[in-house]
């Protein structure tokens, strides 16, 4: 009598953690939201004057998307999966062709001169535009600036951009700029 | 001696489960810790579009929903089926937006302010219309940091 002290049985104490792990699981969003980043244009000050926004039309690819989803890149109307190569060529500029943008040899920090592209990409689009539509193609440039800058990582740092480090792409974001300008809206489809 | 032989005769040796409880309990904590839970109600039927170049949302916290589409079936008799725009827990006009973002813009600390993000999540069959009134909206009380929520494709 009194060698064993009664214990407390703990064998369900395991049962009871687990319902409360379970209600955990269940009522837990896990999800991450992901998505395309953009940074909207500022609203344009009503002193500023017109002229000084004025962009050498080389320098420029529009992007229409009307209201049945079609697309136009240029003056070609293409499908959305043309339009990466497209957008590829158009900033890259790879023979120096006159009708696509000019390069600006600008210093930068860390790591020297470098020919960056002048070019920027207007989108446009229509009020009946569907959004799938928008993302797909906003999507496409995004896809097209991004394995450029790959591509020059790759050239100048023998990796890609994403296992550069922070410096490294600072640097590669300024020598392979994202210029998306989303225009103010307009009505394309009304002639 | 005797007593060596009598362990060695039982069949089987019961793992130990005593800390079982313990790993259980680790799980728990991790889950209480990273759950967060749904604060508001959904009202809208949002189905994402999907985009393969998507980058993650940094700071969950600095970020405003706005969600767009459809109103759900058991409102549609109230509200129509035309597309909505829902902030916080209610349907709202375009022209509440600038209520909506100077509220949660007060609601932050005054570092955070400048990093602030509207995250749109609108439905794949909305009309770029609405999205662009919204969007001229926020531009209108320089909230300029967006993000179109979409969903990565599913990998075959």
């Amino acid at each position: 009598m009194g060698k064993k002290t009664p214990e407390i049985n703990s064998s369900s104490t395991a049962d009871i953690a687990f319902l409360l792990l379970c209600y955990f699981l269940m009522t837990t969003t896990m999800d991450q939201d992901m998505g395309l980043q953009r940074r909207l244009p500022p609203m344009p000050d009503p002193n500023q004057k017109v002229e000084d926004q004025k962009v050498n039309r080389r320098n420029i690819i529009i992007v229409k998307i009307n209201s049945a989803d079609r697309l136009l890149a240029g003056t070609e109307p293409m499908h959305v999966s043309e339009l990466k190569d497209k957008i590829k060529e158009f900033l890259t500029n790879p023979v120096d062709d006159p009708n696509l943008p000019e390069k600006e040899e600008i210093q930068i920090e860390g790591y020297g001169p470098c020919m960056v592209s002048k070019g920027v990409i207007s989108l446009q689009n229509d009020r009946g535009t569907s959004y799938q539509a928008y993302i797909a193609v906003q999507n496409e440039l995004v896809k097209a600036v991004n394995e450029l800058r790959d591509e020059w990582a790759m050239a100048n740092f023998g990796k890609t951009y994403i296992n550069c480090d922070e410096d490294q792409q600072g640097i590669v974001r300024k020598a392979v700029p994202q210029n998306i300008s989303e225009a103010e809206p307009k009505d394309v489809s009304k002639k | 001696m005797s007593r060596f032989k009598k362990t060695e005769k039982r069949s089987v040796p019961q793992p130990p489960s005593g800390s079982l409880s313990d790993i259980v309990f680790m799980l728990l904590f991790f889950f209480m810790v990273t759950t967060t839970m749904r604060e508001t109600e959904n009202k809208v039927m949002v189905k994402l579009p999907e985009a393969s170049e998507v980058a993650k949302l940094e700071r969950k916290d600095l970020t405003s929903y706005i969600n767009i589409g459809t109103p759900i079936r058991s409102l549609q008799a109230q509200y129509g089926n035309d597309s909505r725009i829902q902030l916080n827990d209610s349907f709202k006009t375009v022209d509440e937006i600038r209520d909506f973002i100077a509220a949660e813009r007060d609601a932050m600390s005054e570092a955070d302010r400048s990093f602030m993000t509207v995250a749109i999540k609108a439905d794949e069959t909305t009309r770029m219309g609405i999205v662009s009134d919204v969007k001229q909206e926020l531009r209108k009380c320089s909230a300029l940091k967006i993000m179109y929520t979409a969903r990565r494709p599913a990998e075959e």
